[in-house]
């Protein structure tokens, strides 16, 4: 099987686009996701933090634009991003440790993550909203 | 590098259709890999419509049935058709497996097979392996010791013989390290799981002495920090052992002989 001998190069067997998702493997994924997501977001709190030195005229675009349905969704999203790479950041600390790393531990912590992330996102979401209310 | 799609020499086309004879009572469609390295042609997919009536109930049944009935060209390594050579790994129903392991009736619909991910096609479900054992090579799979040899055997406690256990069952089928997406992106540089969970083996062994060597091998970034625990191999492996457990044990001695 020598190269010399082989007229055109071996194609590469399929990967990605065949494996069926495993919820680890999502989890993996999401975790880089929210990563990049965390990165990204930071500018928008930059803005947050440059329209509030800048005075009360350029914070009010701010937050024209943080009441709005999308300035939400990315603040949500943010919100949810943050819980959620925290919490696989302690799943990778749990399992670097050699801790739940048998495969139902392994599977049930990833869930976990991901449930436990939309939970406390919407958790912080809804308790924001109600210290809102006592506030006004 | 993380690369979602196929190279233009490896995007797989539509390929023929065997339907079943008309007497056949319990059809089941198999949707199989094909690559010719004989033609031009790129990589195609054949369905074949086989009768369970007169079929093994693995998948390597049905695919020794294809061979033997309907098609002889189709191609693939098969050796002890009971989970212990190992040769019969392949991708099926999205997971790797052995062929010979796997039940047709737990798979729901069609199913599909191909060669095990991410490798260099030698033909049809038969991967080029050489990277594989080359890097099994590099991990000094052999007991390594300075103490002279003892007259009968090396000795071990039975505490110490049962740490092995769970490490040495591998029979390096590759179906973990092919289910490891670090493993396509970096398998240049990166061990992969079957050859990080020998590793550990020895690591692990009470009898071997080369210990440091071994760990001064391993610390790298990509040889064994590649590791995500992504937890695919685990999840593929067909002797039910867990390599990433194995990796995660490798970078706690990491850790400690820092100390």
């Amino acid at each position: 099987m020598s190269a010399r001998f082989r007229l055109r190069p071996r194609p590469l067997s399929p990967h990605l686009l065949i494996y069926r998702l495993t919820i680890t493997m999502a989890m993996s994924i999401v975790h880089r996701l929210t990563g990049v997501v965390l990165y990204l977001g930071s500018l928008f709190f930059a803005w947050w933090i440059v329209a509030v030195s800048a005075g009360q005229k350029s914070y009010a675009v701010f937050d024209l634009f943080a009441a709005s349905l999308p300035g939400k969704t990315i603040i949500f999203g943010f919100v949810w991003a943050l819980i959620h790479h925290m919490l696989g950041g302690i799943r990778h600390l749990i399992w670097d440790g050699g801790l739940w790393i048998n495969l139902p531990e392994a599977r049930g912590i990833a869930w976990v993550t991901l449930i436990g992330s939309v939970t406390l996102a919407l958790t912080a979401w809804i308790a924001g909203a109600f210290i809102r209310t006592l506030i006004q | 590098m993380v690369q979602l799609t196929l190279p233009k020499n490896s995007r797989i086309v539509e390929g023929k259709h065997y339907p079943a004879s008309r007497s056949a009572n319990r059809v089941r469609r198999i949707l199989v890999y094909r690559y010719d390295p004989d033609s031009s042609e790129n990589p195609r997919i054949d369905r074949y419509d086989i009768d369970l009536d007169s079929c093994g109930p693995m998948v390597l049944d049905a695919l020794i049935a294809i061979k033997n009935e309907i098609d002889q060209t189709l191609t693939f390594r098969r050796s002890c058709r009971e989970g212990v050579c190992g040769s019969c790994a392949m991708n099926i129903d999205g997971s790797n497996t052995l062929a010979c392991t796997k039940s047709i009736f737990d798979i729901k619909g069609d199913i599909k097979i191909y060669p095990l991910p991410h490798l260099e096609v030698v033909k049809d479900l038969v991967p080029d392996l050489t990277h594989f054992y080359a890097q099994y090579a590099e991990i000094k799979p052999w007991l390594d010791t300075e103490t002279p040899r003892p007259e009968g055997e090396w000795k071990q406690s039975r505490e110490d013989r049962a740490k092995l256990d769970g490490l040495y069952e591998c029979i390096l089928c590759a179906c973990c390290s092919t289910s490891c997406p670090s493993y396509w992106w970096n398998s240049d540089r990166y061990l992969g799981p079957a050859a990080l969970i020998q590793a550990y083996r020895w690591l692990a062994d009470s009898r071997d002495e080369a210990t440091g060597g071994r760990l001064d091998d391993l610390e790298d970034p990509f040889r064994l920090y590649r590791c995500h625990t992504i937890m695919n191999c685990a999840q593929a492996c067909p002797k039910g052992l867990n390599p990433a457990k194995a990796i995660a044990k490798i970078k706690s001695m990491m850790l400690e002989r820092q100390i």
